[in-house]
């Protein structure tokens, strides 16, 4: 009595039942896998031609300085681009972003600047009439970002006390679910969200209102999802009925989200024990072999690994590359107790042996103690090998998440499908000290205006003795200046987020969510280690201000020693706890956008490299310009008690202060990871 | 109880078995040739108490595992038999795999004092990491400026006493790598009944920098490390 074709063979549940339950499908369907990789089939002569191809243009990129072909002319949209292939005869998952592998589209929308500038940092030039529009005609994101932000926010942004903000293109991060497309067909997506817009009726309040326009929308692009599939010959407005058509139907869903947006993280969202379902029906029902299925996981993960975007220098620095952040979920444990690794867990870990390693999609393995031991030796096989697994533990996400959330970025969960967030960069807290040092002048900037070194926030006391720093004299001055720029940072990002619904609002990302999304208002930190130590310095060994001509302090001159975080010494390492939850009880205290729940992260994992050019000398000895550390990393080369110690520093952070992650950088080479005997 | 100590290391994976967490103790009567630990030679060191020593260890017991534990090594953790002895007491009390790593060079067994000393301690030690520096009693006072006498009496004690023990061969290119001394060794450890496995460590030249810092000549200027072929070759015969 299924109602679809593509549903037969399936268990039913309430995922069928006029509902949309993605997870309700995967629980009743999947087979977890216990065994090892011995099943695993080697690249097809196929997978190897494209991947030859892929090679041959991504060295052919390399030589051209980085970009080999960019769009000038065409605004990318779902249906903008004719078909493009790398191989049409070989491939078995298909879709390009443009009609040309490595040609990176235009996506004006987040700001045309941004088009603009990338394009002629790589001898390009806009289309003229393209550029007349999107500043004559149509607003865009960044435009209308810089026509609100008050003076203080500007001035806070170029002085970098908060960074990386969201303002001048994509703010990314949200992960459809693309699942949705497989399982359900678009057609089925696009009743039910039409059901959604006939239900919000009444006084139509501005929210309401643009509740149906979002809905509208949603429903426009799920619509020019189909013709997208259709420019490549499929239809994909019924269920898909094999495992092929399910991994192509899903992509696609993917493909539609990067053509309509440019985001600092497109992530892919907690695919491969879905598609196992898929896989498992094909190989029982005789129709597909093992050397296939693996092609369909290989080809797949070929397209996802040649996602590009148009992006400026200064973007590419700040990231330490070209990153997309595709990050794929793998494994992980139900909340029944059964392991959600499948063989298809498997396959998509095997690529970086079928194809060869590569960061991109950042597969990342959702580590629980629990899961088989089969699977986690072949983890640990293909990290020692390839360098390409991240792993995040299962165990401290699944009891608030479930087990059917996803990644997004490097450590940011979501329940896929039901929950979105507004991603908001990092506040610099060492930055923040020496303003609370300084009463709110900037160490390094001068005022344009006066010569004068510039004032950013409102002129607070700040300190006046040469004496050595008294710390509790500090550490109010401090909290002062947190309440300030807590304030400050959440409005900020409370002004983009209307901004980017209102000029570069994800209708296709939206679309594969329920209409009734649990929304985070993503905030972060930076600089953390760095401002625990200062204070840690300024509290346990003696640390004197040193002043320039215009009575800022620059420099610190420190006598004595100080517990340094890193070393699990708590002495130091409560300081780290204390700004977290200060900060983060700060932020709390706001309205936040779209009545979104407020969480943070600490987690720059290359831009740390830029902020600490940002910031002046601090009391812990650090030197101007220098790197902060990444994440929650402790600062560089102060963890002398190994690698251990230094883990438990970072494990008293409390996570339910920071849920939206918390990272740390950890290298280490195989063989200081014991003997091979 | 006070302890002498160099430092610690929270996450050591190559000192016994598992995770480990390490205590590197203050001291060494021995000045081996190749050693890269050099500044833990003279005595000194930083004052700790034992309960204090113990409860930092017991912080990472949630990383030991199934096999991990703590590694006392050095310097000569030996020196400091008491302070040993008194740790490991604390620490079985809480389920603790202990571990030490010696010379065996405190071992007198001519001493009924020090063998009774040195049978406390593996009352409550449950691996031994016993380094052979050399079979030969001549090269070995060459290599390391003491006989090798206390230490085989050591390794007969282990074994008579049935503890647990993992043999330690640095492989050093012309001063420990003879086919025929190795073969010495290996008949030696045909005598003993506890050994439970044996590590070929190939002499590495990263301590050179301590040397410099500490304004020492390196003794061994030159030596290359030994080829992998000659790695794999001692560890055939070590390991019969």
């Amino acid at each position: 009595m299924m109602q679809y074709k593509g549903w037969e063979g399936f268990v039913p549940g309430k995922w069928c039942n006029d509902e949309i339950d993605v997870r309700d499908f995967i629980q009743h369907n999947y087979t977890p896998y216990e065994g090892d990789s011995k099943f695993l089939a080697p690249a097809t002569e196929a997978t190897k031609k494209l991947w030859e191809i892929v090679c041959d243009l991504s060295k052919k990129e390399r030589e051209a300085g980085g970009v080999l072909n960019a769009d000038t002319k065409i605004v990318s949209t779902l249906t903008s681009h004719g078909a493009g292939y790398l191989d049409k005869d070989l491939e078995k998952i298909v879709g390009l972003q443009t009609d040309e592998p490595f040609k990176r589209s235009l996506q004006p929308f987040g700001g045309i600047r941004m088009s603009e500038g990338a394009l002629e940092m790589y001898g390009y030039k806009i289309d003229p009439q393209v550029k007349e529009i999107f500043t004559k005609y149509r607003k865009t994101h960044n435009e209308g970002v810089f026509d609100a932000y008050t003076p203080e926010m500007r001035a806070a942004r170029s002085a970098h006390i908060l960074t990386g903000l969201p303002d001048a293109y994509g703010r990314g991060r949200i992960i459809g679910d693309y699942r949705r497309v497989a399982l359900y067909g678009v057609d089925y997506l696009i009743k039910k969200k039409e059901e959604d817009k006939l239900a919000i009726n009444g006084d139509m309040t501005p929210d309401k209102v643009r509740n149906r326009e979002e809905l509208a929308d949603q429903i426009k692009a799920l619509g020019a999802l189909k013709e997208m599939a259709a420019i490549y010959g499929c239809d994909i407005s019924k269920p898909a009925e094999t495992a092929q058509q399910a991994i192509q139907a899903l992509y696609f869903g993917y493909l539609a989200a990067v053509k309509d947006q440019n985001g600092a993280a497109m992530s892919i969202g907690r695919n491969t024990t879905f598609l196992d379902i898929y896989i498992e029906r094909d190989l029982k029902k005789g129709l597909i072999t093992e050397e296939q299925a693996q092609e369909f996981i290989d080809h797949f993960v070929m397209k996802l690994r040649i996602v590009k975007f148009m992006r400026t220098k200064e973007y590419n620095e700040l990231f330490s590359g070209d990153p997309t952040w595709v990050t794929e979920s793998i494994g992980g444990m139900g909340v029944d107790g059964r392991s959600l690794v499948t063989k298809t867990s498997f396959r998509i870990l095997h690529t970086l042996d079928n194809l060869g390693p590569a960061p991109e999609p950042n597969l990342t393995v959702l580590w629980s103690k629990r899961l088989p031991v089969a699977f986690k030796r072949y983890c640990a096989e293909i990290s020692i090998r390839t360098s390409s697994i991240q792993y995040e533990s299962d165990d401290l996400m699944r009891p608030e998440m479930g087990d059917d959330y996803a990644i997004a970025c490097c450590v940011s969960c979501m329940k896929v499908g039901k929950d979105m967030q507004f991603f908001g960069a990092r506040a610099n807290l060492a930055k923040c000290l020496l303003y609370a040092i300084n009463g709110g002048k900037d160490e390094l900037m001068k005022d344009k205006k006066t010569g004068k070194p510039m004032q950013v926030s409102p002129e607070f006391s700040p300190i006046t003795s040469n004496d050595a720093l008294d710390f509790n004299e500090v550490k109010a001055k401090f909290e002062n200046m947190m309440t300030w720029l807590a304030d400050l940072y959440v409005n900020t990002l409370n002004l983009i987020h209307y901004m980017h619904d209102k000029y570069s609002y994800e209708a296709l990302e939206m679309s594969l969510h329920d209409t009734n999304v649990r929304r985070f208002f993503a905030t972060g930190i930076a600089g953390l280690s760095c401002a625990a130590d200062s204070l840690s310095a300024i509290k346990y060994a003696k640390v004197y201000p040193v002043r320039n001509e215009d009575g800022i302090v620059v420099d610190f001159r420190i006598e004595g020693d100080f517990p340094k975080y890193g070393n699990n010494d708590d002495r130091a390492d409560e300081l780290a706890v204390w700004l977290l939850k200060t900060f983060m009880n700060k932020v709390k205290s706001h309205y936040t956008y779209r009545d979104s729940i407020p969480t943070t992260s600490i987690l720059t994992i290359t831009s740390n490299v830029v902020y600490g050019k940002k910031t002046g000398n601090t009391p812990d000895g650090r030197k101007a310009g220098t790197p902060l550390a990444p994440g929650a990393n402790p600062m560089h080369g102060r963890d002398c008690n190994g690698a251990l110690a230094s883990l438990e520093s970072v494990a008293k952070l409390p996570y339910e202060y920071s849920r939206d992650g918390i990272s740390n950088t950890f290298s280490i080479t195989p063989g200081s990871l014991g003997k091979e005997d | 109880m006070i302890g002498r100590i160099h430092s610690f290391e929270s996450f050591g994976t190559v000192d016994g078995p598992g995770i480990r967490f390490v205590v590197f103790l203050q001291g060494c009567p021995l000045r081996c040739q190749y050693c890269h630990n050099p500044d833990t030679w003279k005595a000194g060191g930083e004052e700790y108490n034992v309960e204090d020593v113990a409860a930092r260890v017991l912080r990472y017991k949630n990383y030991f595992g199934e096999n991990g534990g703590v590694t006392v090594t050095g310097g000569e953790p030996l020196l400091q038999i008491d302070f040993v002895i008194a740790l490991f007491k604390l620490l079985k009390e809480k389920g603790v795999h202990t571990c030490v790593d010696t010379s065996g060079i405190t071992f007198h067994p001519e001493d009924a004092q020090s063998v009774a000393k040195h049978k406390e301690l593996l009352e409550v030690a449950d691996l031994f990491l016993l380094d052979i520096k050399h079979i030969d009693d001549e090269a070995c006072k060459k290599l390391t400026g003491h006989s090798n006498q206390n230490t085989l009496a050591f390794a007969r004690f282990l074994s008579e006493n049935g503890k647990k023990t993992w043999i330690r061969q640095v492989l050093v290119p012309n001063i420990t790598d003879s086919e025929k001394s190795l073969e010495r060794t290996r008949e030696f450890l045909d005598t003993l009944k506890t050994v439970e496995k044996v590590e070929v460590l190939p002499y590495h030249t990263m301590g050179v920098v301590k040397y410099e810092k500490l304004g020492l000549a390196y003794p061994l200027q030159g030596v290359a490390a030994p080829t992998k072929e000659s790695v794999e070759k001692a560890r055939r015969i070590l390991r019969g």
